[in-house]
């Protein structure tokens, strides 16, 4: 009577490896639900990215205060985060963007094999938002990095041909990005092997809302998501990548006016730790963070989690 | 619950209709989507209808501590995952009050957790229960405590000692409150079941791991104790997760009757106990009790306590129509937003700030935010005028109207269909009494 039943899930299907960097990373692999050993033996921790921006306009002072004026250079700062023992760097090329200083894809690239040589780990990188120019820089910075497998962010529905066709000249990845629904997910990946792009070079995005501004949502579309590639959906078993720094965005997070809701670097520090436990309690692989004491938390507990490092 | 088969099986198959179904398998496929009571058939056997109440009863028991409209609610929950069916009743959190600390202390310490409390999307967010822990080891001093406390927390009361007769002497003080009993482990079992049956009380259980926690359990089950909350033993973030994830399981999947209760954590205090805390609240856990927990780990943790427990099918709405802030008149600023719930108390939250008297329309946009429901074809001029319209905003004041930033687009529509100037507000509520400001002056 007191024999407790069997509860571990047979599944069908598992979770594509992606290498990334100089072929010493790999993100994906999971064979059950996250970090259930009893049902998921490939033991492999969620990668942490620490976020860089190379300009700084919109930025928040108080998550920039955390860096030691390291955040005044791209580079400097991306070495920070790998002394603070992060396994990726996600660099948001924001300089790039007309309405700002409007930099050369050239020198955009220039930033990302600087990162790569200096720092030696994956970068995933980001454009600034533009499609136009985007298009360009993706083309540049694939072109300026071949000895690490970059993931180049990101692919939309509406505009996924000229970033997939940047990421297939040089080997990188993909990261096909979808909102918040599993329908549009699987669709993004579609469209994507569709293209000629194979599995083992595409990431998801399903975009994670964070803490109080529809993690609700992401919650479940990733817990879905991950049950349906679990249960054998083929155009569902790409890593997630869930970039949890929009928690810095949410007021509540932030906020400094009530001195009632306690120590406001505390609070951010906490919304972010949270939106990626909940990221990573539904299925991801890759976290992209703001907050270095955050990721820091995150990595001990994904470690803790995972049973492995 | 049990299957349709499992029902018809030990039906008397006579389809006599006296439950008013034409079959006993139509009868049994009502009971299994529990749309017919067992009562309804006259005929069934005594011994067929103690197996089949015993298997239709839900999976997870509802356990309250406290009582009326005040009480902790626990359990009940009857899925895996949030998307097959709204979890319903969210984690119970307790901060812990030392009978080791002085009497104005233990009131100071009442009021701190009465102020862990925030009002928020037009809910409140508060803390629920306080935990009285005797540190002292002595029965007369936790009696005492307990005592005080209670006269100055009207919620949800936990009593915790290890001691049956520190618990007793407590017991008696607090008599009326139905405390949760913490509690029970292997040494003190059978004294603690008896105190839960005497005093009418929940009984928190806790086995060193989950098979000795379903055995106690068990035990307890069969000594007539129904209302129970299981401490799985879990110390770490992996033990929490693998072990509620696998007693949640044991329960709905398999109808694993010693699991099917509430489950707790007692987690201490500090960035550990807030990690555990959150595995807890996301996976399965009912109620967690902490040592201390500061303001700024609290809201974080309510906020997602309240994400992950609301219905992820339906988001909170606010009704459409005009909202005044403050006493606005025939100038004051019309604004306008969606009504999601989230997005209106923030725009409300921040207009308020501003001490400005401001008369706010609401447009009905299914629940989503200013970009969702842009984005869904839900927030377009001419459903917001339509909406205008409806309410009269437009004759109650001459001012211009001022347009969510994010959507800056539909401005110059807006003012064609409405033929009032409509101004650009900000991108972010929390930027608006500034702007509000600078419009009164302008
Ligand atoms: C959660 C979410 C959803 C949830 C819905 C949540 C809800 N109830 O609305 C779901 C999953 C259902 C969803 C669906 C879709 N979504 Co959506 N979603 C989001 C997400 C992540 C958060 C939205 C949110 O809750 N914001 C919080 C609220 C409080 O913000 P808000 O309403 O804008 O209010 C703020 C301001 O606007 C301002 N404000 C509000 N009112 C007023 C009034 C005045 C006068 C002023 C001055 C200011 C002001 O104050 C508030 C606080 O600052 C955003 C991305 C993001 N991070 O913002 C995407 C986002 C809004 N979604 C988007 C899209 C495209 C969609 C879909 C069309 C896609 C799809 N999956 O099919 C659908 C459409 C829905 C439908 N039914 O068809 C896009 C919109 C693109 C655009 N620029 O138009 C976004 C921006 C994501 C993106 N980056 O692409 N979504
Ligand atoms: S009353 Fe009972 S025996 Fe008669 S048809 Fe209904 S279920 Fe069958």
């Amino acid at each position: 009577m007191n024999d407790i039943p069997q509860v571990a899930e047979k599944y069908k299907g598992e979770i594509a490896e992606i290498v990334l960097g100089k072929g010493d990373y790999v993100a994906g692999g999971a064979k059950g639900m996250p970090f259930l050993s009893f049902e998921n033996p490939s033991k492999r921790r969620p990668m942490i990215a620490g976020e860089v921006v190379d300009d700084l306009e919109g930025y928040p002072e108080m998550a920039a205060r955390m860096f030691d004026g390291r955040q005044n250079d791209p580079v400097e700062w991306a070495v920070m985060w790998k002394e603070l023992g992060m396994d990726a760097v996600c660099v948001r090329l924001l300089s790039t963007d007309p309405a700002r200083r409007g930099a050369s894809p050239e020198d955009a690239a220039e930033t990302v094999r600087r990162i790569a040589d200096r720092t030696g780990l994956p970068v995933i990188v980001c454009g600034c938002g533009d499609r136009a120019v985007d298009g360009r820089t993706m083309a540049a910075v694939s072109g300026a990095v071949k000895d690490s497998r970059l993931i180049l962010a990101k692919a939309e529905e509406e505009d996924y041909k000229t970033v997939s066709a940047a990421a297939m000249a040089n080997g990188h990845v993909v990261l096909g990005f979808s909102n918040l629904d599993i329908n549009l997910a699987k669709q993004m990946n579609i469209l994507l092997s569709d293209f000629g792009i194979d599995g083992d070079s595409i990431i998801m995005d399903p975009l994670m809302a964070p803490l109080g501004m529809g993690l609700d949502y992401s919650y479940s579309v990733n817990e879905r998501i991950r049950l349906a590639a679990l249960s054998g959906d083929g155009m569902l078993q790409q890593p997630m990548l869930c970039d949890t720094t929009s928690a810095w965005d949410v007021g509540d997070a932030t906020s400094q006016d009530d001195p009632a809701l306690g120590d406001p670097v505390h609070r951010a520090t906490w919304w972010e730790v949270m939106s990626a436990l909940a990221a990573m309690m539904s299925g991801a692989d890759i976290l992209v963070m703001r907050g270095p004491a955050a990721a820091d938390m995150v990595k001990v507990y994904a470690a803790e989690l995972t049973e492995a490092d | 619950m049990a299957t349709a088969m499992e029902f018809f099986k030990l039906l008397p198959k006579t389809n006599c209709k006296d439950c008013g179904h034409p079959t006993c398998l139509a009868f049994a496929m009502q009971l299994a989507n529990g749309k017919a009571s067992l009562e309804d058939c006259p005929h069934i056997s005594e011994e067929s209808r103690k197996t089949l109440n015993e298997s239709s009863a839900p999976p997870m028991r509802t356990v309250r501590i406290g009582t009326g409209d005040r009480a902790a609610v626990m359990g009940g929950e009857t899925v895996l995952y949030r998307h097959e069916r709204r979890f319903v009743n969210p984690t119970v959190y307790a901060v812990t009050v030392s009978d080791g600390l002085s009497d104005e202390e233990i009131v100071s310490r009442v009021g701190y957790a009465a102020s862990l409390r925030f009002e928020r999307v037009g809910t409140v967010f508060r803390l629920d229960c306080i935990s009285v822990r005797n540190d002292s080891g002595d029965a007369e001093r936790f009696s005492a405590a307990a005592s005080m406390a209670a006269g100055s927390w009207d919620s949800p009361l936990i009593l915790e000692s290890e001691s049956p007769s520190a618990m007793s002497a407590a017991l008696d003080a607090v008599k009326g409150r139905r405390p949760l009993i913490c509690g029970a482990y292997p040494g003190n079992m059978d004294r603690m079941m008896e105190l839960a049956k005497e005093h009418g009380c929940p009984l928190a259980l806790r086995g060193g791991t989950l098979e000795e926690t379903a055995s106690m359990a068990a035990r307890a089950k069969a000594a007539g104790i129904e209302d129970m909350v299981l401490d799985t033993g879990a110390v770490t973030l992996k033990q929490c997760l693998e072990r509620q994830t696998a007693a949640r399981r044991a329960a709905v999947r398999k109808k694993f009757r010693a699991l099917g209760y509430p489950l707790m954590n007692r987690v201490g205090s500090g960035e550990y106990a807030v990690a555990l805390a959150s595995v807890s609240t996301m996976k399965y856990g009912s109620l967690v009790i902490f040592d201390d927990l500061k303001p700024y780990e609290a809201l974080p943790l309510f906020t997602l306590r309240n994400n992950i427990y609301t219905d992820p099918q339906v988001p909170i709405q606010v009704k459409q129509g005009v909202y005044p802030i403050g006493s606005p008149d025939s100038h004051s600023p019309i604004m306008f937003t969606t009504n999601f719930s989230l997005t209106y108390f923030t725009v409300r939250a921040d207009i308020e700030k501003s001490k400005i008297p401001v008369w706010l329309q609401v447009v009905n946009t299914e629940g989503l935010s200013v970009l969702t429901a842009y984005a869904a074809g839900k927030f377009d001029p001419e459903h917001v005028a339509e909406a205008f319209r409806e309410s009269g905003i437009l004759d109650k004041s001459d001012s211009a109207v001022i347009v969510p930033g994010l959507v800056a687009r539909m401005s110059g529509k807006l003012e064609e269909i409405i033929g009032r100037r409509a101004v650009v507000g900000t991108n972010e509520s929390k930027n608006i009494p500034k702007h509000l400001r600078e419009f009164m002056s302008g």
